[in-house]
């Protein structure tokens, strides 16, 4: 099970890193909530895996690790604080700039010759 | 104590006088000189101790772990230097008042040339060597700004920016310097320093640590190939010319020579490189100095002379020559700056110091002239003057040196060269400007200048005559006092008089004079020879070099930084694959001696949807309505996975942080494009799925190296102690509210500058309303269906109690302030979506930042209470009280500083989202309250 959390994990690092790396502000965004989901799963897991343990005192004698769980949790908060905040910005850019690359301005292309792709 | 106060009252005397500006000259000019007037008067009564040999010391303890320390120190030389910085800088600023026009800003050369002040004074007292490279920068500094003074004048901008660079430079130079002798000490106490002398000299970082200190000396004082920055830095006003070139600056680089002369002299390296850099730098200093035309150019090249000539005094092998540079570091700081001050009266009166148009001024200024003559004749050696009596000693020294073995008369020789050039350019420097025929072109009339503009020349050449005919009188007790702390306490016998019979020494004098006479008489052809030479510019060679590295730099910073984020993104992003990666691959073994738990079906299920959420999203970024529900499925799948392993406070939150993600993206959706148009090239495809691949296997194999490993945690402390210690039995919500109460309250205090930074954002939005979808179909009219508003009406009391029950029972149970905030805003945000925000703004007159603000106060005082029962900050209380009816309770302090959070969280999370949600509205903020 620890060989599926840990791919978990990367898959979510991937697929945030890729979206992170899109040329558009609303990928990008995704892209930052995908990659903050992998650090609090990653973060949560320095605790160890423990399933069905307890959580509240006086339940049980096997307690799961109380110290990553408090972390994460406010990470989640601010990390929902900051995802709003780079939303409004990117609004505030497309405004402000009139596109939504994260460049602030849309490259211009190159022509190129058009290859025939034969399939 | 009282040693402080000299370095402290120039420091006051700069701010004082930085703000006498409403104040008339005069007022001006005593202030200024008040401060340095009482530092002189303390350094005067210090003085006996310091005579009878006693060093005085002060010390404050600063960062005693790093072995620095705020130290000051007064022996010998630091008191000689001392009385020279705060003589003479109290007769630049009498003579400043009278030289500066009414369009200078009086009150802005004096604080600058007082922080100077100031800096030289740190530099000679400094018992600290990282001390004293502060105050060497702040010369640094200052100087610049002295020089840019007249900051509209290019040249003054130049010569300030190219003496900031040499000394500063050089300065770093000696600060690697310093740390390394502080290394090879194991302090950095200078006294301590200069007692190590044997550790230092036996250690195999000696070569590398004396020729950075030297670097750093050898800058400051414009020894040859660094002279070049002197001359540049004449463009700076007079007075300031006066001071930094006679006294202090130029001086602050022998005065390190001076300074750790007992530590670092005495071996062959030291002799070679400071004689032959002295050596090189007198004769060429005072060949050049012959064929300036600038008066001030001439006394430019003439001190860097002069310090050549100590340089070389501190680089010959004998005790006395080091005697004899202290001498002549005091005569050449009275004679340079009596002369640079006539300079400036001669410029003042007549507005130029072109010497091929000055002539004849004896008889428009006879007074100015006699004085200035007297100065120059002590420049040139001659008898009955201070400089005379130095310049003696030295050509006796250069005598008693085997420095260059078989050919060491060679030195000699060569100084005779350098003392009758001296001559020759003082000469010229008497007879071009005050006889030789009658003025050409004169931009004034000359005249005398006012009366007490001559003052401090009258006193400085006084000192010379006074120095020169009785020196024993005037000069012997701390010119011994200073070699007794440049000579690490042995001082041979010496006698400076005037007359030591006829000896070689004399007779190189004679030489020197005469020939330097016959020099002057025979210029023309010395002229016409220099004319023929080709010219080497140093300051060409500095401006080529600094170009070129400025254009080296400006084209690798546009290769990388090219003002594309998604660019820099991809570079940081390769830089933590290497640096995460990296190490992986000296690992062993990958997974740890952990038991591996077995996969369960519903862990299997779960782990899928979580993937196929994830690619899924990724696959139809470019549809954007359709990433954005893919993503949710992972959101949900995270919640999950948290109440699977055991965290349902995380499961909570995760969850209702969830939603309100989701609706703030819809929301954002909304006003941003619905699409993203195909742009990246296959390649770039490529490249980031490389990149972002081989992340996630990065990341994945920490990750499982990190589980299969045991755990070696803190958390049993947290365990055992959150009921007895913080009274409650849900470890997660004691940690946040107590045993790290102080990073909650930090966390909360980001939630509400974000929401605030969020609503300024949106404050003068010039947005673009969409009246329909990307497709062309307008939206709905109907915007509240009425199915959903009455029943999210009636869900709302049921809502809130559910919150207040989540939020009661969180120190004990799964929940707490974070969740129950959640909770609560969601079920407002279904009242927005339901009803609009005009509607909510009609029946909740809220301002939600007041909201935000109390929750963060009521946070920060539940912390503040503490101190009132004399506890520390955030220490909590809890009792138990039995109360008839309900059963035992039980009450913390912890509770309120929750119900600061739950407020800040239910506040920044309500701003966020209704200040975003009242712009698809179009109505006027001030109507809904946000």
């Amino acid at each position: 099970m620890e060989l599926l959390y840990a791919s978990c994990v990367g898959v979510l690092v991937s697929c945030g890193v890729f979206l992170i790396l899109r040329s558009r502000t609303f990928p990008v965004v995704l892209g930052l909530t995908m990659f903050s989901y992998a650090v609090n799963l990653f973060l949560f897991s320095s605790g160890r895996l423990s399933l069905n343990q307890a959580a509240v005192l006086g339940t049980s004698t096997e307690y799961a690790d109380p110290l990553p769980q408090a972390l994460v949790l406010t990470a989640i908060v601010i990390g929902f604080a900051m995802t709003a905040f780079v939303v409004i910005l990117s609004i505030r850019g497309r405004a402000d700039l009139g596109n939504d690359h994260v460049d602030g301005q849309v490259p211009i292309k190159k022509k190129k010759k058009n290859k025939k792709v034969e399939v | 104590m009282t040693l402080l106060w000299i370095p402290l009252l120039s420091l006051l005397g700069s701010i004082i006088s930085s703000m006498t500006g409403k104040l008339t000259r005069n007022q001006s000019t005593g202030l200024t000189m008040l401060m340095p007037l009482i530092a002189l008067l303390i350094t005067i009564s210090l003085a006996p101790a310091v005579f009878a040999g006693e060093v005085l010391r002060y010390t404050i303890s600063w960062i005693p772990l790093l072995g620095i320390d705020i130290a000051f120190r007064l022996d010998g030389l630091a008191l000689l230097f001392v009385f020279m910085i705060l003589v003479i800088g109290i007769l630049v600023i009498f003579y400043a008042r009278y030289y500066l026009s009414n369009n200078d800003s009086m009150p802005k050369l004096y604080a600058y040339l007082m922080l100077f002040m100031t800096a030289m004074l740190g530099i000679v007292m400094s018992n600290n060597v990282i001390q004293l490279w502060f105050f060497w920068e702040l010369t640094s500094i200052s100087s610049f700004l002295l020089i840019s003074y007249w900051w509209q004048k290019s040249e003054a901008r130049k010569g300030a920016i190219m003496a900031l660079i040499i000394t500063g430079g050089g300065g770093l130079a000696l600060l690697a310097g310093l740390l390394l002798l502080g290394n090879i000490v194991g302090s950095y106490n200078l006294d301590v320093i200069l007692a190590s002398r044997g550790i230092i000299q036996a250690h195999d970082w000696y070569e590398v640590t004396l020729i950075l200190i030297l670097l750093g000396a050898f800058t400051k004082s414009a020894q040859f190939p660094f002279h070049f920055w002197l001359p540049h830095a004449m463009a700076a006003p007079t007075p300031v010319s006066a001071y930094l070139h006679s006294a202090t600056m130029v001086k602050a680089g022998v005065f390190l020579l001076a300074r750790f002369y007992p530590a670092l002299a005495g071996t062959d390296t030291w002799f070679i490189i400071v004689s032959l850099t002295g050596l090189t730098t007198l004769l060429f200093g005072a060949y050049v100095a012959l064929f300036k035309h600038d008066l001030k150019g001439l006394l430019a090249y003439s001190t860097i002379s002069h310090l050549g000539l100590i340089t070389l005094l501190f680089g010959l092998d004998t005790k006395l020559a080091a005697v004899a540079a202290i001498f002549h570091i005091i005569n050449h700081a009275t004679f340079k700056a009596s002369l640079f001050m006539a300079t400036g009266i001669i410029d003042h009166e007549t507005g130029t110091r072109d010497m091929r148009k000055l002539n004849g001024m004896w008889r428009f200024m006879p007074y100015t002239a006699t004085l200035a003559m007297v100065a120059a004749a002590s420049m040139a050696g001659v008898p009955l003057l201070n400089g005379f009596l130095s310049k003696e000693m030295f050509f006796a020294e250069t005598l008693h040196q085997q420095l260059l073995g078989s050919m060491s008369w060679l030195i000699p020789v060569l100084a005779t060269i350098a003392g009758a050039l001296a001559v020759a350019y003082s000469a010229r420097f008497i007879h071009d400007v005050f006889f030789n025929g009658d003025p050409i072109d004169l931009p004034k009339q000359p005249s005398e200048p006012p009366r007490y503009m001559r003052v401090p020349i009258e006193i400085l050449v006084a000192l010379c005559l006074l120095v020169g005919i009785f020196p024993n009188f005037i000069v012997n007790d701390i010119l011994k006092a200073a070699a007794f702390s440049v000579l690490g306490g042995y001082v041979p016998e010496f006698k400076v008089a005037l007359w030591h019979g006829f000896n070689l020494p004399l007779l190189m004098s004679g030489i020197a004079v005469s020939g330097g006479l016959l020099l002057y008489t025979q210029r023309r052809y010395l002229f016409r020879f220099q004319a023929s030479l080709p010219t080497l510019n140093a300051k060409k060679a500095y401006d080529n070099s600094l170009n070129k590295m400025i254009k080296w730099c400006q084209h690798k910073i546009i290769s990388i930084e090219n003002g594309s984020l998604q660019r820099y993104l991809m570079l940081m992003f390769v830089v933590v694959l290497i640096f995460a990666g990296g190490p992986l691959f000296e690992m062993s073994q990958l997974g740890g001696e952990k038991q591996l738990t077995p996969i369960d079906v519903h862990n299997a299920v779960g782990a899928a949807l979580l993937m196929i959420g994830a690619i899924s999203t990724v696959i139809w970024y470019r549809t954007r309505v359709v990433s954005l529900l893919m993503i949710s499925v992972v959101g949900l799948m995270v919640s999950v996975a948290f109440t699977r392993f055991s965290a349902p406070d995380l499961a909570l939150t995760q969850l209702t942080v969830e939603v309100v993600t989701i609706i703030l993206l819809m929301l954002a959706l909304f006003f941003l494009p619905q699409h993203s148009p195909k742009e990246s090239s296959s390649m770039r495809v490529l490249r980031d799925l490389g990149i972002s691949g081989a992340l996630g296997i990065v990341i994945a194999s920490i990750c499982y190296a990190l589980i299969t490993r045991p755990l070696d945690s803190i958390s049993e402390f947290f365990l055992a102690n959150a009921k007895t210690g913080g009274g409650g039995t849900n470890v997660v919500n004691v940690i946040l509210v107590d045993f790290r109460g102080f990073d909650t309250l930090g966390e909360i205090c980001v939630l509400g500058i974000a929401a605030l930074g969020i609503y300024k954002l949106l404050v003068n939005l010039p947005l673009f309303i969409p009246t329909s979808d990307s497709e062309g179909r307008p939206w709905a009219k109907e915007r509240y269906p009425i199915l959903l508003a009455s029943i999210s009406q009636s869900l709302l009391p049921l809502a809130l109690l559910v919150s207040f029950y989540i939020f009661l029972r969180g120190h004990n149970m799964p929940g707490g302030g974070f969740i129950a905030g959640l909770v609560t805003a969601v079920a407002f945000i279904l009242q927005y979506i339901a009803h609009g925000s005009k509607w909510i703004a009609e029946r909740l007159t809220i301002n939600y930042r007041k909201i935000i603000a109390s929750g963060i106060a009521i946070a920060l005082f539940t912390g503040v209470g503490s101190w009132f029962f004399g506890r520390p900050f955030m220490t909590t209380w809890f009792d138990y009280f039995d109360i008839p009816f309900i059963g035992e309770i039980e009450l913390a302090s912890a509770l309120v500083f929750d119900v600061g959070v739950y407020i800040t969280v239910v506040g920044s999370t309500l701003m966020i989202l209704a200040s975003l949600g009242q712009l698809t509205t179009n109505e006027p903020k001030e109507k809904v309250n946000v």
